[in-house]
Parts: C-alpha cells; sequence; structure tokens
C-alpha cells in the first residue's frame, strides 16, 4: 500500500471509506427509526403517535444513506455489488418489502380511515422488524463469506436476532431523548432490556470473525498488530458500563443529559463497525474480492469524486439544518 | 419460464409500480408552490385550501415514490448484473449524481415542507417547497439521462467488454435525452391535472363546493388543456428523433414489415410475430408516412430488414410495443377531448365551474388515473421497443441478468405482486377517502380522546 499516489489505489480506498461512513450514518439514522417500529407493540395508541412524530421528519433522509451506500457500492465496485447482491437474494427481497411496508405506514396510519390504523400500525411494526432482521441475517452472511451452509445460515439467524435487538436499544435510546414522562421512563426500560442484544451482538461477531479466515486471526492476535484493535475492546466495555449505569438512574432531574445515552449508543456502533472494518479491509467480498481489484474505471470514480466533495458537505449541512430545526421534544406533527 | 423472463417481469413489474408515484411528485410538487405562492401574493385562504389538501397526496404518493425507489436501486445488482459490470463506468456516475444531487434534496426537506410551517419562517417554508420540487425534477433529469443514453448511447468506448466513458458532455445530452425528458416532465403535469381535476370534480359531486375545490379544479383544466397539444407536438418528434435513432421501434409500433412506401397509418391490427404479418388491418392509407416522412410516397422501414441472415431476430415483439403505442396516443386524444371540452364549457359566457355539467363531471372522475395508464404505455413502448437490446447495439438483456434460480425470482415475484396490488388499492381508496372526508368538512388532523398519561398531544402526519 505505498503507492497512495496512483489513482487506481487511492481513488477505490476513498470510495471504500466514503462507502463504509454511509453504512454506519445509515445503521445510526436509520437504526434508531427502525428501532422505534420494533418497540411499537410495546407502547399504547397515544404513545405511538408519540414515538411516530419523534421520527416522521428524518425517517425518509435517514433511509437515503442506504441509497447512498448502495449507489457507491454499485458505482464504485461494481463486481462486488453483483456478487454480493445476488448472494443474498433472498434476504434482500425480505428487506426490500419491510422497507415498503413500513415506509408507506407512517402515511396511511394518518391518512386511512381510523378502523384501518391498527392495521397499518401493524404493517409499520412488521415492516420495521422485517427490515432488521433481514438485514441482520444479511450482516452474518456477509462476515461468513457469503456461502449458503447450514451453519453460515444459522450464524446468520443469530445475528439477526442480535440486530434486532440492537436496533430497537438505540430506538429506545432516541425515544428517551425525543420524550419526556411516562414514555420517558417507559423507554428507559426497553433500553435496559436491549442493551444486551448489542452486547452479545457485537460478542458473537467478534468471536466469529477470526475464525473466518487465517488472515484475520493474524491481525487480532499476532504481535504487534493486536495492538491497533485493542482500544476497541476497552471502550466499548466502558461506554457499556456507562450506558448501564445511567440508565438505572434515568430520568435526571431537569432530563438532564437526556441525549446521553443516543450518544454512547451511537459511539458503541462506531466502535463495533470500525473492528470490522479493520478486520475486513482490504476485502469487500471478503476473502474473494479485494476493493481494488472490484473497483470501476479511475476516470469514472474521479467524475463521481468531484461531485462527492462537493455536494457531501452540503448534504450534510442541510441534515444537520433539519435536526436542528427539529430539536427538542417530539410533538404535534401537522402539516401547518 | 426461466430466470430471464421472469426477471425480465420482475424488473418491469417493479419500475412500473415505482413510475407511478414520481409521475406525480415530479409535478405536484410545482402545483404546490404554484398555490403557494398564489397564495403569498394574494393572502386568499382558498389557495391555502388547495395546498393542504394536496399536500397529503403529495405526502403519500412521496413515501410510495421512495419505498419502490429504493427497491429499485437494488434491482440492478440483483436481477442484472451484466448491466453494472459491461456499463457500470456510465451508469455509475450517473446514478450517484442523482443520489447526491436529488433524493437527499428531496427527502430533508420534505421533512421541513411538510412538518416545518409552524417551526421556521415562511419563506423557508416556501424555499423548502421549492427544492423539494427541484429535486424531484432532478431525480428525473439524471434517471432519464441514463435512460435514454441506453436507447442513443454515445461518448463511450468499448476496452476488454467493458465501456468507458470518453465524452461526459456527449453521454448527458445523448440524441434523445431531451426529447424523453420533456415529454416525461409533461406527461407527469397531465397525470397530475387530471388527478387534480377527478377528485376535484368529485368533491364537486358530492357536494363539497369550497373555494379551494373551485380553484383546483379550474387550474387542473386549463393547466391539461394548455399542455395537451404541446404533448402531442413533442410526442410526434420524438418518435421522429425514435426513427432515426431505433428505426426497428418504430417499425413495431406502426406495425410495418416491409420497407416501403405509401404506408398506412394502422388503427387496427393483430400483429403475428410467428406469421411475420398483420391480421385484420384497419388502417388510414399513407399517412404513417405523412407523419414520419412528411410525403405520402415517403419509404418507412419495415421490420424484415432487422432479421439477420441467419434468422436471428433484432427487433423487438411487435404486439406489444403496436399495442401499448396505441393505448398511450389514444389517452392523448382522449385527454385533449376532455380539457378542451371542459374548458370550453367554463369559458362560456364566463360561468366557470358552475358551467360544467354532471357528464362533463364524471367524465372528469373517470379520467383521475388516465395519465398513469398513459405514462405505463408510453414507457412500455419505450422500453419493450428496445429489446432484444437492453443498451441498443451494446448490450443484450439476455448478457445482463443474474444467475438466480428461477423458482427464486418467481417467489420473490409474487410477493412482490401482492403487496403492490395492496398498496395500489390502499393509495385510490386512501385519496378518494381524503377527498370525502375533506367534503363533509370534518376536520382534518386525527383528533382522538386524550389518553390518561399523554403529555402534549402528538397528532401524527395528518
Ligand atoms: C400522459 C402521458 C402521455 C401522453 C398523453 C402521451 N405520451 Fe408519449 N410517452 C409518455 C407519456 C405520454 C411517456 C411515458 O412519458 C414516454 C415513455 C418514455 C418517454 O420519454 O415518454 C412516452 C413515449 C413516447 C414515444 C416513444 C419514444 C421512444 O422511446 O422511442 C413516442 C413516439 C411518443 N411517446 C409519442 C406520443 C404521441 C404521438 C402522443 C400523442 C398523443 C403521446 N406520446 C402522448
Ligand atoms: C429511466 C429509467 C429506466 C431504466 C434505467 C430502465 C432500465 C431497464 C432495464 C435494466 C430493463 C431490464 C431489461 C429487460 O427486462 O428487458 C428494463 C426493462 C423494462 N422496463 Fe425499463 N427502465 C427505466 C424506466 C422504465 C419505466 C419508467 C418503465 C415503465 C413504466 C419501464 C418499463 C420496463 C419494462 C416493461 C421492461 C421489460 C421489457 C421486456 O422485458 O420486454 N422502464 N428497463
Ligand atoms: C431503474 C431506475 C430507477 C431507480 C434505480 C430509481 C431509484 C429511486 C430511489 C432509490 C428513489 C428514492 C429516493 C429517496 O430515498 O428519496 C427514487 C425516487 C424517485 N424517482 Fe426513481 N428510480 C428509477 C426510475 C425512475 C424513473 C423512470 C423516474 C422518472 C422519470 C424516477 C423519478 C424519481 C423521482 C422524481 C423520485 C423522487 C420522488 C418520489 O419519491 O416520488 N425514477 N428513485
Amino acid at each position: 500500500m505505498t503507492m497512495f499516489d496512483d489513482p487506481a489505489v487511492w481513488l477505490p480506498f476513498a470510495f471504500a471509506a466514503m462507502m463504509g461512513l454511509s453504512i454506519l450514518i445509515y445503521v445510526v439514522l436509520d437504526g434508531f427509526d427502525l428501532g422505534v417500529g420494533i418497540l411499537f407493540p410495546f407502547a399504547d395508541d397515544d404513545e405511538k403517535d408519540r414515538m411516530i412524530a419523534s421520527i416522521g421528519p428524518f425517517w425518509d433522509a435517514n433511509e437515503t444513506w442506504l441509497v447512498l451506500a448502495v449507489g457507491i457500492l454499485l458505482v464504485a465496485f461494481p463486481a462486488a455489488h453483483g456478487a454480493i447482491l445476488t448472494a443474498l437474494y433472498l434476504p434482500v427481497t425480505i428487506m426490500l418489502i419491510g422497507l415498503i411496508l413500513r415506509g408507506v405506514a407512517f402515511e396511511f396510519r394518518a391518512k386511512a380511515p381510523k378502523p384501518y390504523k391498527r392495521l397499518w400500525n401493524n404493517a409499520f411494526f412488521a415492516g420495521s422488524l422485517m427490515t432488521a432482521l433481514s438485514q441482520g441475517f444479511m450482516l452474518g452472511m456477509y462476515v461468513m463469506g457469503l456461502d449458503w451452509t447450514w451453519a453460515h445460515a444459522a450464524f446468520g439467524l443469530l445475528t439477526a436476532v442480535f440486530l434486532t435487538v440492537g436496533y430497537s436499544f438505540i430506538g429506545a435510546t432516541w425515544v428517551i431523548h425525543k420524550t419526556d414522562e411516562y414514555l420517558q421512563r417507559k423507554a428507559v426500560d426497553w433500553a435496559k432490556g436491549g442493551i444486551w442484544g448489542l452486547v452479545l451482538g457485537i460478542a458473537a461477531i467478534s468471536l466469529a470473525t477470526p475464525f473466518v479466515s487465517e488472515r484475520i486471526f493474524d491481525k487480532w492476535f499476532n504481535w504487534p498488530q493486536a495492538l491497533y484493535l485493542s482500544p476497541l475492546p476497552i471502550l466499548s466495555a466502558i461506554l457499556v458500563i456507562w450506558l448501564w449505569s445511567m440508565l438505572r438512574r434515568m430520568p435526571y432531574p431537569g432530563d438532564r443529559g437526556s441525549w446521553h445515552p443516543f450518544a454512547a449508543a451511537t459511539a458503541l456502533w462506531v466502535m463495533a463497525f470500525g473492528g470490522m472494518a479493520y478486520s475486513f479491509y482490504p476485502y469487500v467480498v471478503p476473502e474473494k474480492l479485494t476493493l481494488y481489484e472490484a473497483a470501476s474505471a479511475p476516470e469514472s470514480l474521479f467524475i463521481i469524486l468531484i461531485g462527492t466533495c462537493i455536494v457531501l458537505p452540503t448534504i450534510l449541512g442541510y441534515t444537520i439544518l433539519s435536526y436542528t430545526i427539529f430539536r427538542g421534544k417530539a410533538t404535534e406533527l401537522r402539516y401547518d | 419460464m426461466d430466470t430471464l423472463i421472469l426477471s425480465r417481469i420482475q424488473f418491469g413489474a417493479n419500475i412500473s409500480f415505482h413510475i407511478l408515484f414520481p409521475t406525480i411528485t415530479i409535478a405536484l410538487g410545482w402545483v404546490l408552490l404554484f398555490f403557494k405562492l398564489r397564495f403569498n401574493a394574494t393572502g386568499d385562504d382558498r389557495w391555502m385550501e388547495a395546498y393542504r389538501f394536496w399536500v397529503k397526496v403529495f405526502a403519500l404518493s412521496f413515501a410510495m415514490g421512495v419505498v419502490s425507489g429504493i427497491t429499485m436501486s437494488f434491482q440492478f445488482g440483483t436481477n442484472w448484473p451484466g448491466f453494472m459490470e459491461t456499463v457500470g463506468n456510465i451508469a455509475g456516475p450517473l446514478l450517484a449524481y442523482e443520489v447526491m444531487t436529488a433524493f437527499f434534496l428531496e427527502a430533508v426537506f420534505l421533512g421541513i415542507m411538510l412538518f416545518g410551517a409552524s417551526r421556521v419562517p415562511n419563506w423557508l417554508h416556501t424555499l423548502a417547497t421549492f427544492l423539494v420540487a427541484f429535486g424531484t425534477m432532478m431525480s428525473a433529469f439524471w434517471i432519464i439521462v441514463l435512460n435514454s443514453w441506453m436507447h442513443t448511447p454515445q461518448g463511450f468506448e468499448m476496452r476488454e467488454g467493458v465501456a468507458h466513458a470518453t465524452d461526459w458532455f456527449a453521454i448527458i445530452f445523448n440524441p434523445s435525452m431531451p426529447y424523453r425528458f420533456f415529454h416525461m416532465v409533461l406527461a407527469s403535469f397531465l397525470t397530475v391535472s387530471f388527478l387534480i381535476a377527478g377528485v376535484s370534480a368529485f368533491r364537486w359531486l358530492i357536494g363539497g363546493r369550497t373555494a379551494g375545490v373551485r380553484v383546483a379544479l379550474k387550474t387542473a383544466i386549463y393547466g391539461a388543456a394548455l399542455l395537451i397539444p404541446a404533448q402531442i407536438l413533442l410526442g410526434d418528434m420524438h418518435g421522429l428523433n425514435t426513427l432515426e435513432h431505433q428505426p426497428q421501434k418504430v417499425a413495431a409500433m406502426e406495425g410495418n414489415w416491409e420497407t416501403q412506401s405509401n404506408v398506412p397509418l394502422l388503427l387496427f391490427a393483430i400483429p403475428d410475430d410467428a406469421a411475420r404479418e398483420n391480421r385484420f388491418e384497419i388502417g388510414i392509407p399513407n399517412l404513417a408516412s405523412i407523419i414520419l416522412k412528411h410525403s405520402a410516397d415517403g419509404v418507412v422501414p419495415g421490420l424484415n430488414d432487422f432479421v439477420t441472415d441467419e434468422g436471428e431476430v433484432l427487433h423487438p415483439r411487435v404486439a406489444p410495443v403496436f399495442w401499448s403505442f396505441r393505448v398511450m396516443v389514444g389517452i392523448g386524444m382522449l385527454m385533449l377531448l376532455v380539457s378542451w371540452g371542459a374548458s370550453a364549457m367554463m369559458l362560456r359566457q364566463w360561468r366557470g365551474v358552475e358551467g360544467l355539467p354532471k357528464p362533463m363531471l364524471y367524465a372528469l372522475v373517470g379520467m383521475s388515473f388516465s395519465g398513469w395508464l398513459a405514462t405505463l404505455a408510453g414507457w412500455y413502448t419505450t422500453e419493450i421497443g428496445r429489446q432484444p437490446w437492453l443498451v441498443q447495439g451494446v448490450l443484450t438483456t439476455k448478457q445482463a441478468v443474474a444467475d438466480v434460480p428461477a423458482p427464486m425470482v418467481l417467489t420473490t415475484l409474487i410477493a412482490y405482486l401482492i403487496v403492490y396490488a395492496i398498496l395500489l388499492g390502499a393509495y385510490v381508496t386512501v385519496i378518494f377517502f381524503l377527498a370525502r372526508r375533506a367534503s363533509i368538512g370534518a376536520p382534518l388532523g386525527t383528533s382522538e380522546p386524550r389518553g390518561k398519561h399523554a403529555a402534549p398531544k402528538a397528532v401524527p402526519a395528518e
């Protein structure tokens, strides 16, 4: 990797970094609104409205990060795009149908005749659940190298459950931040119930990853490479302990620090993601295709890069604008 | 059925479902901006009334467009990996620019447009409305650039079986792009005009005769009457452009088998691909030659020119192209008739909406979704007419298909179709439900009894 002045090297790397960033932003942002959907059955009707209000202005933009991530995969690594998505044909379909159901349920639950509202609430829950489960399953299959064997599928089912509980956890921390009183206390309980899913999920993937290949095993356990990775588990453990001690005492008087759990959960996500990215680099399809082999022609990547440098900061800018406009506790969502 | 045909049906079903909603949002965004600007300028509440009703339809359509669009972005990978592997260097940047310049813009400002009215200054709200409308237009632009490039590719060279871009200007402004883009944009405005006219006529008929309904109905009918001649003219120009670049498609549209002069315009025929001839032809003599070559003895290319000496057929199946073209043009003529008829009735003695008799109102209700039909028919003409090519002259559909087992494609296809059927039913029902509720004067928000421990009341997006 000493050839970083060669565009055939640094361009794919830059795009891999951008894709990683979009996936990360996606799992945090859509993670919390999917989580809110997964928690739906635990809430009563008024609380459901309030929970929807807490994500209403954001969910669409959150989902767009998925489109961007898939877009970069498609654009920058066409060969990997085909290989990954055809291997995951079935879970992708389930995820897409889930996304369709929950996306339209936002609108229909409020606009359809009253008797149908419960139906669309259920669709919102079912869609969120399908999406989370299939994403977790794909994560597991991906880690295992995208081969369909019974053992891999079983591991995929395990990660499906963990990711779902993990999403519901980050969803609960979002609800803690965006609501108050009774619902907030309820959300604290949800978060306490959900944190184990996150911990077990991270643990399961961490245990499995080094055994996927000798190369990763070396990265993890061979001195001095292991040193690079060591801050991750330590920091993660600290974060979990901090979260737990916070959740035991929340809500604090005057609603102090209601955003801390969400921030801590985000930090945990970042750690887990960083660990994975570090392990799998430089492969896009684990152990089969490196990002340098899968990359598009440099001249095409360059055209996109120019645009990205201008557009990405703008996007971040108006995303922040939107979160600022809709800051504070979730209240009525209306069109006027 | 094999994977290829199933994948084609699946892709066709998904894109057909997707296109329905952008067709509405592309134009409705601008219509909403128009309502809002009229209100800003006049302070007249009827514009706001119209805005408030149609913004709901917009939000609903937008959600449907987004979720079905996400499906589309996965389809290339799951069903057509060969597409990106061969022309990814060109399709990739175009799709990337769509995501970056359009999708985020729409998605972020949609939140502000829908829910921000009470939180941001009015100018920012108007700006958000503009940005959303602009964003949908940008989406349409980039995707149509890509689609048009697939029909009339240029500005690239093939190296080791992979297309490499050599001239981005030529790629973006490829020969069919301007026609296709403007034809699509006008299609979208017509679709929305007839939707607004139909739903407003429905409200008028059931007694919701408010000022807001009146302005919406008028705007929609006059709008349609102005746009339809432009659309017909543009459609004709589009056809001439196609004749130049994809003559086999025009031959299929006309059902013309032999290259010859004095070709009639067929009003009815049953093209038979096996026998390579038409049955039951009814046509107007010489008219196709006149339309396409501007003279009665103009020579029009025929389908038999597109069969190689080895017998390989390089033109599409004729019947679907022939018929979907007739459906589109037929609806276009119907739109002309209805919108001009209604305009004439409204203009007579300046009677406005009162001048519309009941049968005309019913006709308008019946035409509510005519734009959808014409748009789908148009796209079927375009896309099926390109077969067997996926990228004209560069890549055939067969080369691009994924190696996924056919039963898997079939299962997912059935799942999609069920979901789409339900959602389409729900969408149409809810629009008319909203119309009915607005007409009987029910409050537009969902007002429910407050729960025992509900904090500030949260009304979900209306
Ligand atoms: C409200 C919708 C609508 C209406 C009333 C019309 N069209 Fe259209 N037409 C479309 C909506 C559309 C479309 C769906 O938007 C297409 C598909 C691709 C495109 O660019 O536009 C299309 C394609 C399309 C094509 C195919 C070109 C190609 O891909 O090679 C031709 C030749 C025409 N149109 C011509 C006409 C004519 C002569 C019309 C006269 C009545 C007409 N269209 C009315
Ligand atoms: C502008 C973006 C579009 C792109 C990039 C695109 C691309 C494609 C691709 C990749 C295929 C698969 C090849 C095949 O099945 O033959 C296809 C086929 C098809 N598309 Fe499009 N399409 C676009 C717009 C549309 C729209 C808006 C519609 C309909 C409303 C449509 C209708 C179809 C149909 C029906 C087929 C199947 C044709 C056949 O199998 O004979 N397309 N298009
Ligand atoms: C294969 C082709 C296509 C793909 C991959 C695709 C992809 C997408 C995606 C991912 C979205 C959601 C954007 C968001 O998250 O906000 C979307 C929305 C949209 N698409 Fe498509 N699309 C295709 C075809 C078309 C066609 C043919 C048109 C129209 C000419 C179109 C116009 C739009 C518009 C205007 C929107 C935004 C508004 C809305 O959601 O209703 N797309 N598309």
